[in-house]
């Protein structure tokens, strides 16, 4: 899948996920827009997965640290067929399986998560089982900022670097609004990027929302044998609906009639733009 | 003559053994291979060994992406921070996602008398019991802890297990025996009371036992090594059979073996019962033998309830 291609797709997850916290009236809306862009790198273009074989044991992991913003994760595997898009419509019901964090009940999940500052451990586990047994699979983390005020998520970082795992990814979605806003009020995490290279790993900041840039960036990694990768991807929470970019009241603000046609026709000119982009070429 | 090994050092030999045979058993130690007794295993396979420092809630994490990955991780931290500090990494890493994570508790209940109540665990099994899908166990000696273990590495999901720090005297001649997680062990058949007990009280049981059958008393101990899941039926066996019940454990009398017990009772075969344990206080200071004696965790204490339960 070309640059292009991948824009048109996270444009499309983006209608996918805003319709599917529409009908089910609820979900994390600002955090599963920012982190979009990054997850349409790692599964359309950089992990090595299978939706016919979802625990093949060579398989990239991927751990959704930040659990909650797991409606982009969602609409993405039904996309990749690990289920089917139908159970998309169940987002939230009762019984469903389809939860507001991720479940790994669901094909395609590997842990459940939702618990902030637990995934990066876990991802330390999975890479370092890795490395232990000689496999070359790679461990993927996405964190939110909010989240990096967890302590854990620096027990994880301290282990991660000590052991030299440098087939591990973390990612900070770094949108710098948390649900009581400013990642920055609520509490100070700047310099992040100078905190996570003292601990060790090999920082790349980009633009979170760039998916050329992040598919360039996972592609590189590691670039430093021996140390673990910190992705440090500036997004803007609430991207791609132009009302909602860096509106802290997003984070879980569910999007009415009007809001979502509104959101749908911005998406669609989007995708639009990026076909006669294409043609152009 | 007096037991020497302390349940520790037992469950590292039987992994030293064990892991000859089966390279994913590891051991994740939080500073603590010293007092889990685990240098010999870190030495002899330092692959299957993984040292996180003092830090318990990465300790269990990683173990959770071990496990994932097929490892079996023993994770081996003392009883009163693992159940503590790393309760939610437990619930969530471990028991909702269901991963094959074996947490043993050193140094468990009042074994570091004289440190305090940071440092004691007597609120454990409250917490871990209370956990869908966690197995909780604790040894009442050395030769249970081997068949514990052996049984542990075997038993695929994740379970708490608390051991002490010191030597135990015996309960058992050797570990030539049925252990299964789960099946109560009817140490004493007894018709008119029994106690029940589990992990280091289990030799108090027996004791108070002895005593009260020179007085008259015929006195059933079961030891509930698996408190879950809990052998419901040696319960209601022992409640319909004896008619009386006395539990015993080294843990809070509110949420332990105590309360485990009373749930089955109340609800399945009313009888008198007595919990006996650790009351709603910070524990005394000292060693164990004498913080059980301070609160009545002591075969004359048992046998004083056991006689005014029974009227003899």
């Amino acid at each position: 899948m070309n640059t292009l291609a991948l824009k048109a797709k996270a444009a499309q997850i983006r209608m996918n996920l805003l319709k599917m916290i529409h009908g089910a009236k609820t979900g994390h809306t600002g955090g599963s827009l920012s982190n979009t862009d990054i997850l349409t790198a790692l599964y359309y273009k950089i992990m090595t997965i299978d939706p016919a074989d979802p625990k093949h044991p060579d398989r990239d992991r991927f751990i959704a640290s930040k659990g909650h913003s797991v409606e982009s994760l969602w609409c993405i595997l039904a996309d990749r067929g690990f289920f089917p898009k139908e159970d998309l419509d169940t987002f939230s019901r009762f019984g469903t399986k389809l939860i507001g964090h991720p479940n790994n009940k669901v094909p395609g999940i590997e842990m459940n998560t939702g618990a902030l500052g637990h995934g990066l451990a876990i991802s330390v586990g999975m890479a370092l089982a890795a490395k232990r047994d000689g496999k070359g699979y790679r461990a993927f983390c996405l964190m939110g900022d909010g989240e990096q005020a967890e302590g854990s998520v620096w027990e994880a970082a301290m282990a991660g670097a000590h052991y030299k795992l440098d087939n591990l990814i973390g990612i900070v979605d770094r949108n710098r609004l948390q649900i009581s806003g400013s990642t920055e009020d609520v509490m100070g995490l700047d310099p992040l990027e100078d905190k996570w290279a003292s601990f060790g790993w090999n920082v790349v900041s980009l633009d979170g929302n760039d998916v050329e840039a992040l598919v360039n960036a996972f592609a590189a990694a590691p670039e430093v044998p021996g140390k673990p990768t910190l992705i440090m991807a500036n997004t803007v929470k609430g991207k791609g609906v132009s009302f909602a970019e860096n509106v802290p009241h997003w984070h879980h603000h569910v999007p009415n009639d009007q809001e979502l046609e509104q959101a749908l026709s911005e998406l669609t000119a989007l995708i639009e733009s990026y076909r006669k982009e294409e043609e152009a070429q | 003559m007096a037991n020497k090994i302390p349940n520790r050092q037992v469950i590292c030999e039987t992994l030293l053994e064990l892991a000859k045979e089966d390279r994913d058993i590891m051991v994740l130690a939080s500073d603590s291979r010293g007092s889990a007794a685990m240098a010999p295993f870190a030495n002899a396979y330092p692959e299957q060994f993984v040292e996180v420092g003092i830090a318990e809630q990465n300790i269990v994490g990683i173990s959770a992406g071990l496990a994932h990955s097929g490892k079996k991780p023993f994770v081996t931290s003392p009883a009163c921070f693992l159940s503590m500090r790393s309760i939610e990494q437990i619930k969530v890493d471990v028991a909702y996602s269901a991963t094959n994570v074996k947490l043993v508790g050193i140094s468990g209940g009042v074994s570091y008398g004289a440190l305090g109540m940071s440092h004691h665990s007597v609120q454990d099994l409250a917490v871990t019991r209370a956990i869908p899908g966690l197995a909780v166990l604790l040894p009442a000696d050395r030769h249970e802890t081997k068949r514990m273990t052996e049984a542990l590495v075997a038993y695929e999901g994740g379970a708490y297990i608390r051991i002490g720090r010191n030597p135990v005297e015996d309960v058992y001649e050797s570990d030539d025996y049925e252990f299964v997680i789960g099946k109560a062990v009817k140490l004493r058949d007894g018709k008119d009371i029994t106690i029940i007990a589990a992990g280091e009280t289990v030799r108090v049981a027996l004791d108070a036992a002895a005593e009260l059958e020179q007085a008259g008393v015929s006195c059933r101990v079961i030891n509930m090594h698996t408190i879950k899941p809990l052998d419901e039926q040696a319960i209601i066996d022992a409640a319909r059979e004896t008619g009386r019940i006395i539990t015993v454990e080294e843990h809070s009398i509110h949420g332990g073996l105590g309360a485990a017990v009373a749930e089955v009772v109340v609800q399945q075969a009313p009888v008198p019962m007595r919990i006996v344990g650790i009351p709603d206080e910070p524990a005394i200071a000292g060693k164990t033998s004498e913080v059980f004696e301070h609160y009545g965790i002591s075969a004359a204490h048992l046998k004083q309830l056991a006689l005014e339960l029974t009227g003899a």
